[in-house]
């Protein structure tokens, strides 16, 4: 059992951490608007996630912690 | 549950200037996990440079120096010969390094200052708006070259890391990129063995990093990293250089 947080107002929208998931399951929320007016990214089916923190590795901006 | 990544303790909580997907921020973070997992965050003294990293003095936790454009290694020489016992990185761009900064970046090697310099590499001027940089591919587009770098006019792209390595003062240098996950941890690897490099008293020690520049490249982050890969690695071959700690340990 994994689990990734976003801190959603930190992101930037650049979508790296979803071209690296090996579970395709990082995605871009283009439902929200964040405070810095970009569609934050977020995890669909949380409970497929490994914990391998390659979106975290990628992720310029320190917005995702990753437990396992 | 065990953590098994959050931000590094030595990268302040602040929101860094470079723009989405600019790869600045995973070297910046990468220092900062370096100098946690060496334990040196009260002993490292930073110098800034002058370009898009020129806020570096507010992302990390230990002492920061801000430097002239170009002059950072010859800040930090004098930091060093100071305080012997700290250590003492720079983090600079290629326009700061490679072109206003040269004379200092090559002399502090030739000297074998005990300094270790973090080279961002991403073949533009990203601060002030996408114009040639010394390290700028032939035939790249940017603003200053509209039609692409013609060798004719502007010359060929400088290889510092090759450069530097044909010099006897310099103890540790590597070419590393930021494109994908495994090169990012081999990045990591050689911005720890050239902090180590300076621990041990080797001499001068720099790590370049290909990096990206999706605004100024015109590109999404996604593109820019596989033009990273495409155009600026067959240009700027990764690997090590110059290595004299893993000489002496044979």
């Amino acid at each position: 059992m994994a689990r990734v947080t976003f801190r959603a107002d930190r992101c930037k929208g650049c979508g790296l951490c979803t071209t690296v998931c090996p579970k395709k399951i990082v995605i871009m929320d283009t439902e929200t608007i964040n405070e810095k007016g970009f569609h934050p990214a977020t995890v669909i089916e949380m409970e497929k996630c490994i914990g391998c923190a390659m979106c975290a590795t990628i992720c310029p901006d320190c917005v995702i912690k990753v437990e396992r | 549950m065990e953590t098994v990544f959050d931000r590094p303790h030595a990268l302040s909580d602040v929101v860094t200037n470079f723009c989405p997907g600019c790869t600045h921020g995973i070297i910046t973070r990468l220092v900062a996990e370096v100098l946690d997992e060496l334990g040196m965050e009260g002993k490292a003294v930073g110098v800034a440079p002058v370009g898009c990293s020129v806020m570096a003095y507010n992302f990390y936790e230990c002492d920061m120096q801000e430097a002239a454009h170009g002059r950072a290694p010859a800040v930090a020489t004098g930091i060093k010969r100071v305080h012997p016992e700290n250590l003492v990185f720079t983090y600079q761009g290629d326009g700061d390094l490679a072109a206003i900064g040269t004379a200092e970046t090559v002399h502090a090697a030739a000297r074998s200052e005990n300094i270790t310099i973090i080279f961002v590499n991403n073949a533009i001027y990203g601060m002030t708006g996408g114009q040639m940089a010394p390290t700028s591919l032939v035939g790249q587009v940017t603003q200053t070259t509209p039609y692409g770098r013609k060798v004719e006019d502007q010359g060929y792209p400088i290889r510092m890391s090759e450069m530097l390595s044909t010099l006897e003062g310099s103890a540790y240098i590597e070419r590393v990129a930021v494109d994908s996950v495994p090169n990012i941890r081999k990045a990591k690897a050689a911005i720890k063995k050239a902090f180590q490099c300076q621990l041990d008293k080797k001499g001068f020690s720099l790590v370049e990093v290909l990096s990206t520049c999706p605004t100024n490249w015109g590109k999404s982050p996604e593109e820019a990293l596989d033009w990273l890969r495409e155009n600026m690695m067959p240009q700027y071959p990764l690997g090590v250089y110059c290595d004299k700690l893993s000489k002496e340990g044979e």
